[in-house]
């Protein structure tokens, strides 16, 4: 019973990393129509920006730096994200869509050995940060606290997205932008502009997931792949372009994921691309998507 | 016989008339250079098969595979299964066989795929292909992990039997014959790739690229003839997956791993995916490029994203595009 | 038997009644004009007929046929077959090569890989007979994609009637084209149709084309039939008038320069 317990915080821990992948993904593709191949490796990236810099900065330092230096991922992805649109994405938005999907896989393969480069082979973990906060008790094992910030944040940042682009006026300009950009731009948006903002804060999401997963998940390479496709099991199951889809999404892939690594461990990546595979046999939009 | 093909390629005189120049000096090629730069022509000639294949889907048909190391992969292991359960030494033997099992999987593969287009598909083909790299992976007491599996040239025969490679110079032998043995299958298939896509078939793929919309409207089938293509295009690279095995040596999961599928879209993007003698040039290219990359960087894969980065931005066309395209600005001074 | 019938066809998008209880029928022969101010649902009813868009109630005959709940090919297999708007061509082929790929479709012969394309002589010699008939031949290896607009509706037009349709829609077949070039295409439309035998429905927006080539005028008005008839009758129809022209009167239709 406890394990089970574990395991459902485990499954809801992890729908909350994806959630930040998958949200950043929906929301770039909902504003702008661009499916972002190295968002994957844009969250790898946080990871290993997170892990590196709390490794250098934070040894042996209070805790309370190593919270602060935590988002230093996100930032990081976040402003490549924005040097990134206006050089590479913004050249191909008239132009047929395969040259996009070829520039962001292009991307793909410098960021993946870029972090190769930077950080070389072996896996960096964040630990300090999750020895910090200790466990708790659950029943009659220990979990540890992190996780639980963790789902906190992951429910902080759904609640801030959602409020962001319902509630704020930046929000309806970006919904505007991407109902009809043509539209928008007449009344005066400064398309450009909410463009590199979309991405940026799409990036910041990615970012943020692999910051927020490596104390819990040492950073290695290839994780980016890996996160790539799940969060694209993530958005079709949910809907590209859709918030509560992203949420919906991540949660069942998340259990789904638990349960296959919980009986089929062997395989337990395959089962993970199989699931892709299947589900975008059966329902290729989504549950709240728009195609 | 006038030519009513497209204006973007070269017209189909103008090939032959350059193609049979270069067929005459590949033949004659081995005679003047060593082992080494014969084995190497074998390998852009096997990729060549690959781009072929590929490029059937993207140029033509207007869908974009990450995923196409799958069916190289699952060539080449074929052949290596064929040796290590089978004992199986003939080449022609790895070929059928090789070609059944990558149609069965790319029939199953495309199936699923076609039903999507675009990012969907190109994730779809993507996840697919990982699948069976962690299979590969995995089950390593069958597939040899990544250890591998071995296809030693010493036993292997060619023409059923007539030619084999034991005995003195065995290996220089085995360089020379084999280059022609791929040499004229890659002529084969660049005939019958030339036939397709001058068909009927090759004409209504290009209408379900250029208008999917209209395209159903003449009343073709689009899912149907995306499944066709996917087939056609996943036999092809298949091939040129068994062809390359004998080459190598041997093969491992890495044949399978998602890089690999970069490989075949950086050299098809690289010769020009709009024309069909993009692919061809494009492998042969890219096979000495790479291995001038990697002998000056471990971080080469980089060095292919930027290289990619600049096609995109500045030579879209690829090289037999640009190419094409000055041509004909010259021949119009 | 009617060649096509719609009977109490509907099509809703939200609240908007696109298509709205819509019986009509089409007899074998006929040229029947749709009219009607924009937004009627004359372009939503045909893409019902064609099946680009699908039905929300409401039956479709063809050839005493219920062919409701089919597919777009085949529908076309059937014998229906339509042109567009806004014009949708193969921009990248030439002339004849769209037009050659409607009739290898109509033969059953784009499923095959094995044979060249431009070595099938009769495609060749019929395709080069549509592009006669639609006077298209002087662009036969012009890439679509640079063609004048005018060139593009009738090649949009042409490409439908390669299928050798039992039924023929045309949707707006002169919109967008400079009035001098309008009489040229309709008359090479009309001659064509009427030539072949082949039942024509057009939506059309220019009354005079309609009442000089149509057999019936259907009026359509906030997705449903207003009203239907001959030239002479939809003229003295005061109703029709109000609705499309905002006057009536027995000069209402006539030009005025």
């Amino acid at each position: 019973m406890d394990i089970l317990i574990i395991q459902i915080l485990n499954s809801i821990f992890y729908a909350c990393i994806l959630f930040l992948i998958a949200s950043g993904l929906s929301l770039i593709y909902g504003v702008m129509r661009i499916v972002n191949l190295a968002h994957g490796s844009l969250y790898a990236l946080g990871a290993y920006v997170t892990a590196w810099t709390i490794g250098t900065f934070a040894a042996g330092a209070p805790i309370w730096v190593l919270f602060l230096l935590l988002p230093a991922g996100a930032v990081v992805v976040a402003a490549v994200g924005a040097l990134i649109e206006p050089t590479l994405l913004r050249p191909l938005y008239n132009r047929p869509e395969e040259y996009q999907l070829l520039i962001t896989f292009a991307l793909l393969l410098i960021l993946e050995d870029m972090m190769h480069f930077l950080f070389g082979g072996v896996p960096l973990s964040a630990d300090a940060v999750i020895d910090s906060m200790g466990t708790m008790p659950i029943m009659n094992l220990r979990y540890p606290v992190y996780n639980l910030l963790v789902i906190a944040i992951g429910v902080a940042a759904a609640v801030f997205l959602w409020a962001f682009i319902y509630r704020t006026k930046f929000g309806v300009i970006l919904r505007a932008t991407s109902q009809n950009m043509r539209m928008a731009s007449a009344l005066g948006v400064n398309v450009k502009w909410v463009y590199v903002q979309a991405f940026a804060l799409g990036c910041f999401m990615a970012g943020l997931g692999g910051a927020v997963v490596v104390p819990a998940q040492a950073a290695v390479l290839g994780m980016g792949v890996e996160a790539l496709i799940l969060a694209f099991v993530v958005v079709v199951i949910g809907g590209l372009g859709s918030l509560e889809g992203a949420l919906i999404g991540a949660l069942i892939v998340s259990f789904v994921r638990t349960a296959g690594i919980q009986f089929f461990p062997e395989i337990e990546l395959a089962v993970l691309y199989l699931i892709a595979a299947i589900v975008l046999l059966v329902r290729p939009t989504g549950l709240f998507g728009r195609a | 016989m006038k030519n009513n093909a497209s204006r973007t390629g070269p017209s189909t005189l103008l090939i032959l008339a350059c193609a049979i120049p270069i067929v005459i000096v590949l033949v004659a090629l081995p005679k003047f250079v060593d082992t080494y730069q014969t084995q190497l022509l074998t390998y852009g000639l096997v990729y060549a098969i690959a781009g072929l294949g590929f490029n059937l889907l993207l140029g033509y048909t207007g869908l974009l595979s990450f995923g196409h190391s799958a069916y190289f992969g699952l060539g080449a292991y074929s052949a290596a299964f064929m040796v290590r359960y089978f004992g199986v030494g003939s080449m022609e033997i790895y070929i059928l066989g090789g070609l059944l099992i990558t149609g069965l999987v790319t029939a199953a593969f495309g199936y699923v795929s076609v039903r999507h287009t675009r990012i969907f598909f190109g994730i779809l083909t993507l996840a697919l292909s990982q699948v069976l790299w962690t299979l590969a992976y995995k089950f390593f007491w069958v597939t040899g992990g990544t250890d591998g599996l071995r296809v030693p040239f010493a036993n292997l025969t060619l023409l059923g039997g007539l030619i084999d490679f034991k005995g003195r110079d065995a290996y220089q032998a085995f360089t020379q014959n084999y280059y022609y043995y791929v040499l004229f299958l890659f002529c084969i298939c660049t005939i019958l790739m030339w036939v397709i896509v001058h068909s009927p078939f090759g004409k209504a793929l290009q209408a379900i690229r250029d208008n999917e919309t209209r395209a159903q409207f003449l009343g073709i089938r689009i899912r149907r003839y995306r499944w066709f293509a996917f087939q056609l295009s996943g036999s092809f690279t298949g091939l040129a997956g068994i062809l390359w095995v004998p080459l190598n040596g041997l093969v491992t999961p890495d044949i399978l791993y998602w890089p690999f599928s970069g490989e075949i879209v950086f050299m098809t993007v690289l010769g020009g995916f709009r024309t069909f003698t993009g692919p061809i040039v494009g492998a042969v290219v890219f096979n000495y490029l790479k291995i001038y990359a990697v002998a000056s960087t471990a971080y080469w894969q980089m060095l292919l994203g930027v290289v990619l980065v600049a096609l995109v931005l500045a030579l879209p066309t690829g090289i037999v595009g640009t190419l094409s395209r000055l041509f004909g600005k010259f021949r119009k001074r | 038997m009617n060649l096509l019938e719609t009977i109490n066809l509907k099509k809703y998008f939200g609240e908007t009644h696109a298509v709205d209880d819509v019986s009509l029928s089409i007899a074998e022969r006929e040229f029947v004009s749709l009219v009607g101010p924009n937004g009627a649902g004359k372009t939503t009813l045909v893409n019902v007929i064609s099946a680009l868009v699908s039905s929300d109630s409401g039956k479709i005959l063809f050839k005493g046929d219920d062919i409701t709940h089919t597919s777009v090919t085949e529908r076309v297999e059937a014998g229906i077959a339509r042109s567009f708007q806004i014009v949708n061509l193969f921009d990248d082929l030439t002339t004849f090569d769209n037009v050659t790929l409607a009739i290898f479709s109509r033969q059953g012969k784009t499923g095959n890989p094995a044979t060249l394309a431009h070595l099938d002589h009769e495609v060749s010699a019929e395709a080069d007979a549509v592009l006669g008939q639609f006077n298209l031949t002087s662009k036969r290896n012009e890439r679509v994609r640079d063609l004048a607009q005018g060139e593009r509706k009738l090649l949009d037009v042409a490409l439908a009637y390669a299928l050798k349709p039992k039924l023929l829609f045309l949707d707006e077949p002169t919109s967008g084209v400079s009035t001098r070039d309008k009489g040229q295409i309709m008359d090479t439309i009309a001659s064509v149709v009427r030539g072949e035998g082949i039942t024509a429905v057009i939506i059309e927006h220019d009354m005079d084309v309609v009442f000089k080539y149509s057999d019936r005028i259907v009026v359509m008005q906030q997705g449903a039939i207003l009203a239907q008839g001959t030239p002479d009758a939809i003229r003295n129809n005061d109703q029709v008038a109000m609705i499309l022209l905002g006057t009536s009167g027995p000069d209402a239709f006539t030009r005025k320069d």
